[in-house]
């Protein structure tokens, strides 16, 4: 695509670069939009980087059947399993760094070096939730001291299906921190790329589909956040819902359609400043997916 | 007090079979009740250990000669069947010739243990295999569902008898074992075994107790026990008609359910896991799961069989593979 | 090849025979290079040891595999200051994030040398390859995995928000799992920023030489793990070292005391993992089949040498009969010998000093008047070998059932009641682990309750998971390995902070 950057010093000047077709993520497969629309994504001094699918209403709708049918596998994995393969897809990633730092320089028109430090702390927030997997549950469950002969035991479980808005100015790091908390604790996602800044988002699924993430568990949607947004916020098949890359005129109105089926939720404050992705994560993200289910049983002879 | 059953003579099961049965639930009545307390009093089957138990067992590793033994052994347990609609005479010779001589151009490898079908096939099995020692097995009472009334099983099961099979595979009532009717279930296996002791014939009865739709392994353990107690030659995992057919966890309860019933009565009855058995890799897990089991007692076709179609040629692939030291194509077995 | 349908019934018998007596399935041992002699790991590079040489033999066999250095007290010396040195520069200054990555590096490492290290172990040690590459290997790795994601979530591990690392640990590990106990020992060790020096068992260094091996593999900063080897000696030096903050030892109880006499009133921080003698409980409705497998696996896997093996069977009376005929038939299909054939269920005894303690303690429960059955099973020529046993008639006075044998060797003894089991099985000095077999949920709970141990294992039995605490009550010992618990005795907590 648009850099130049690994091109061996003496390659002949023609050599024309075979460019890449930037489509959707859906159920591990990367199909062109149903609708059979694009939109042009260009970096930040105006120049042309590519046509990228423009997801619908039917698209959404697909990547929630495919999320569905990948929960019970993924949710009933071990948590062991499951941060092996998150580690997996930092290890793939990393392979494909120069990639990602082109993507994210030219979308986020910052240079090189910080370019590198955010795809280097994209690779690491992997890393970070796959040591998550198996110990989340250490944290937010365990057993209660109820006052009776009974054994009682609070564990975490995933909610289910995440619809998550990436957020629109941090194309990968922001990206990464939204999507490895839901899945890490046994949720399937659909994201929703940052509108003018997608590349990375399908280029990180390139890495996913080929990292052991199961197809479905993570889908990628790029388009109008707006128009696909609501579709998803109203979708009775959805459990939760993150609005961390929601326009902000849009956060009150998706949040009010999610309450129809009362989805999770994660909702940035009115007026919160953009995030830090840099700086290390809470476990907030997680829990926000999560459902606690505790468990009774009597102790007796 | 003695109540007479009114019920016609060959619907009735035998004085011997009921009479073992009262001896080993230790009841003098035979009802639901009595069933249901015996069945219940089973040992439970834990679910998670005896998978683990299973994949242990799938862990052995077979080789050279015991390899060889095996695969031979596992040709000779085969029931090649064949049991779809589309079922014509020409395909049930294509099979029957199969069984005769599995490995083309070459007598030396074993022949399988039977051919099942259809009944209404069983006639053209028997000419195809007339001569040879490998037995016809027709599938009855309203396979593979099982929903048919006891007159229209019985008939099913008379038919084949008649013309002559020597092995009837019947389906259980599973509606009936789930609703806890166990009686009911007891008295149509006991019929059927009746059926197939008929005019002096002696088929043997393998029982499908069609696992998959039993789901639980302490079901399983039961309805093995039953089938047992009603006079089963054989129990037999599947028909192969429901989504989830043999597996080593299940053949394993069912092994450990018959070498429990040799150990209580003196007689030992058969299992035939069938469908889902594809690789000769995984048709060697059983056989190390009989052995280890039920004991060496068992690895004989009179007491063990692989109801299949696709794990024969597997099995002859992998024998080629020993005899020649190189892996086998499936261009070099027959397709029938 | 002959026709197996076509042959006669007895015949065939005794084809199902030669079946299931499998063909040799050996792994090949080609996959590992021995050297001829190892020196000691330190500072990131082996070096020349000042001590004296001696060999490590494969028990199964009892040839030499290779020639190891003892570690003397200026090696010992020299470890602990190259631990110290890696503590202060580099690795208590190594962001949490970072040092993950390295344990991280570690756990792929050992997945990816897995069949090397499972036949290392196996050779070195005696154990069946079929443990070595299923179970102790996989589980090294995912020890080391797990504990690499707590090094940057240590602030989450409900210790205080300031806890830090106690700077240089001296480990010392047993012989009955090396490169496993290795894991539990250096992994939460490294993870919370801590260094560390090992000691080996004497007849089992070899995974742990492959080990340093693997943190070279790793670019882990020199000084972070030394490793030395040698035997009590210098495993006494290690832990008495005034260089050393906290000391962390699995093995017998009488060692265990021994240390922690000697490090009292040092402030010295200490864990111990000590012996047991583990009751068994079945109950009367017990699922039949998988409790035979659990008792099986409770005594009998790695040859008994498991601290927490369920070497008391304590059978509810009613059932007592059923239980050990079955038993013994299962314990008939056990297959003993090379311990690298894929097939073999009991391997070798680790050594002759072993062998000698448990022929003595079975000796012994005979000679008190317990029935003796064992399995019938050729033991090979060379090596060390004892075929599975079971005493019955087996009371609370006898040697076999209060001492630890470590051996393939079980006690079954009777109980009557619920309460008489418990009183049974809690009825020794030690405490580290305990079974119950039941159908019923409610007894389960009701009977772990009541167990002084500190694992209870229901339905099941020898299960262990990185992320779940093991360790012992009474004189099994103190302190916890695994799991959230494991951090704590690795770490500094803010009170003490305070209080220095």
């Amino acid at each position: 695509m648009m850099a130049k950057s690994g091109s061996a010093a003496n390659a002949p000047e023609t050599r024309l670069e075979a460019r890449k077709t930037y489509k959707l993520f859906i159920g591990g497969k990367f199909p062109r939009s149903e609708s059979g629309r694009s939109y042009v994504i260009s970096d930040r001094s105006g120049r042309f980087l590519a046509n990228v699918a423009q997801g619908s209403r039917k698209d959404a709708r697909d990547a929630v059947v495919a999320a569905r049918a990948a929960f019970p596998n993924w949710s009933g994995a071990t948590a062991y399993n499951r941060g092996q393969v998150l580690y997996r897809v930092a290890e793939v990633m990393e392979g494909r760094r120069a990639q990602f730092v082109d993507e994210v320089s030219a979308l986020e028109g910052i240079g090189r070096k910080e370019a590198e430090r955010a795809v280097g702390a994209a690779v690491d927030r992997w890393i970070w939730y796959a040591g998550w997997s198996d110990k989340i549950a250490q944290i937010v469950g365990g057993a209660n001291p109820v006052a009776g002969p009974y054994f009682n035991l609070s564990v975490p479980e995933p909610t289910g299906v995440v619809a998550v808005l990436a957020p629109q100015d941090s194309a990968l790091l922001g990206l990464v921190s939204v999507i490895a908390p839901v899945i890490v604790t046994g949720n399937s996602a659909i994201v929703i790329a940052s509108e003018e800044r997608p590349l990375p988002a399908i280029t990180l699924s390139e890495a996913l589909a080929t990292s052991d993430v199961p197809s479905g568990v993570v889908n990628v949607l790029t388009g109008r956040t707006a128009e696909i947004a609501e579709h998803l916020a109203t979708h009775e098949d959805v459990n939760g819902l993150d609005l961390t890359g929601a326009p902000g005129d849009l956060v009150t109105s998706l949040a009010a359609a999610a309450a129809g089926t009362l989805k999770r939720l994660w909702a940035p404050s009115p007026g919160a400043p953009t995030p830090d992705w840099l700086s290390v994560p809470g476990i907030g993200r997680m829990t926000a997916f999560l459902e606690t289910k505790t468990v009774w049983h009597p102790k007796g002879q | 007090m003695t109540v007479v059953d009114p019920r016609p003579a060959g619907e009735r099961p035998t004085a011997a079979t009921l009479t073992l049965a009262r001896r080993v639930i230790n009841s003098a009545r035979l009802d639901d009740a009595a069933l249901r307390g015996f069945l219940h009093g089973l040992p439970g089957v834990d679910e998670v250990g005896a998978k683990a138990r299973a994949a242990g067992l799938a862990t052995r590793s077979i080789k050279t000669s015991s390899k060889a033994l095996a695969l031979d052994l596992a040709i000779s347990m085969v029931d090649l069947t064949t049991l779809e609609g589309a079922d014509t005479e020409g395909k049930v010779r294509a099979l029957c010739a199969k069984a005769l001589q599995p490995e083309h151009a070459n007598t030396d490898c074993p022949r399988v243990a039977a051919v099942c079908v259809y009944n209404d096939l069983v006639p053209v099995a028997l000419h195809a295999l007339r001569g040879s020692d490998v037995k016809v097995a027709a599938v009855a009472t309203a396979f593979p569902s099982g929903r048919a009334s006891r007159a229209v099983k019985l008939t099913d099961t008379a038919e084949a008898i008649r013309a002559g099979a020597h092995e009837i595979d019947m389906v259980i009532d599973r509606g009936a074992f789930l609703a806890g009717r166990y009686l009911q279930v007891f008295e149509e296996i006991a019929a059927v075994a009746e059926a197939c002791r008929a005019d002096g014939a002696r088929a043997h009865l393998k029982v499908i107790l069609e696992t998959g739709e039993l789901v639980t392994l302490d079901n399983v353990r039961r309805a093995s026990f039953l089938a047992m107690l009603a006079g089963a030659d054989f129990v037999k995992t599947s028909t192969g008609k429901v989504p989830v057919a043999a597996t080593l966890p299940v053949t394993l309860v069912m092994l450990e359910a018959v070498r429990d019933w040799h150990r209580q009565t003196g007689i030992r009855i058969g299992v035939k896991p069938a469908g889902g058995i594809r690789s000769a890799k995984d048709a060697l897990k059983y056989l190390v799961t009989v052995a280890e089991t039920a004991g060496p007692e068992w690895l004989t076709p009179d007491r063990f069989r692989f109801g299949a179609s696709t794990l024969l040629n597997d099995l002859l692939m992998q024998r080629r593979k020993l005899a020649m030291g190189h892996y086998a194509g499936p261009d070099y077995v027959t397709i029938d | 090849m002959t026709h197996p349908a076509a042959t006669s019934a007895p015949g065939r018998l005794a084809l199902a025979e030669r079946f299931l007596h499998y063909a040799p399935a050996p792994e090949s041992r080609s996959i590992v290079d021995i050297r001829p002699a190892y020196g000691l790991f330190i500072d990131g590079a082996f070096v020349e040891g000042d001590g004296e040489r001696f060999s490590t033999i494969n028990p199964a066999d009892e040839k030499v595999l290779a020639e190891v250095t003892s570690a003397n007290a200026a090696d010992v010396d020299r470890a602990v200051v190259a631990a110290r040195r890696a503590s202060e520069r580099v690795w208590s200054a190594t962001p949490g994030t970072e040092r993950a990555k390295y344990l991280f590096r570690i756990a792929r490492l050992i997945q990816e040398r897995g069949r090397e290290l499972a036949v290392l172990e196996t050779l070195d040690n005696g154990k069946p390859i079929k443990e070595s590459r299923d179970f102790d290997v996989p589980a090294a790795a995912a020890h080391f995995f797990y504990y690499a994601g707590w090094a940057d979530k240590l602030e989450y591990a409900g210790y205080g928000p300031t806890v830090r690392p106690r700077g240089v640990v001296g480990q010392v590990i047993p012989w009955n799992f090396p490169l496993l106990m290795l894991a539990w020992k250096i992994a939460p060790a490294l993870a919370t920023g801590n260094t560390v020096v090992l000691k080996p068992a004497e007849t089992t260094p070899l995974s742990a030489l492959l080990f340093a091996e693997i943190c070279q593999q790793a670019d882990l900063p020199p000084g972070v793990v030394n490793i030395l080897t040698g035997a009590g000696e210098t495993g006494r030096l290690l832990v008495e070292h005034e260089g050393i903050d906290k000391v962390a030892f699995t093995g017998s109880t009488q060692v265990g005391k021994a240390i922690a006499r000697a490090i009292a009133g040092t402030g010295t921080g200490l864990t111990l993992e000590l012996g047991g003698k583990a009751a068994n409980i079945v109950y009367d409705d017990a699922p039949i089949d998988e409790t035979v497998e659990g008792i099986v696996n409770g005594i009998f896997f790695n040859q008994g040498h498991v601290c927490c093996a369920g070497s008391r069977l304590l059978v509810q009376e009613s059932i007592a009969e059923e239980v050990v005929e079955r038993l013994q038939r299962r314990l008939s299909t056990l297959r003993l010998g090379d311990p690298l054939d894929k097939n073999t269920d009991i391997g070798a005894i680790n050594s002759q000093a072993q062998l000698d303690r448990i022929r003595e303690l079975t000796a012994a429960g005979e000679a008190e008047g317990a029935q003796r059955w064992s399995a019938t099973c050729e033991l090979p020529e060379r090596g060390y070998w004892f075929a599975p046993t079971v005493f019955t008639d087996v009371s609370q006075a006898h040697r076999i059932a209060s001492e630890e044998v470590f051996g393939p060797v079980l006690s079954v003894l009777t109980f009557r009641t619920p309460d008489e089991a418990i009183a049974k099985a809690n009825n020794t000095p030690y405490g580290l682990s305990a079974g119950i077999w039941t159908d019923k949920g409610s007894r389960i709970l009701w009977t772990a309750d009541r167990l002084r141990a500190g694992v209870v294992w229901a339905n099941t039995f020898n299960q262990f998971d990185p992320s779940s605490p093991f360790g012992g009550y009474k004189e099994s010992g103190y302190g916890r390995e695994g799991g959230r618990h494991g951090l704590e005795p690795y770490l500094a907590l803010a009170t003490e902070v305070d209080a220095a």
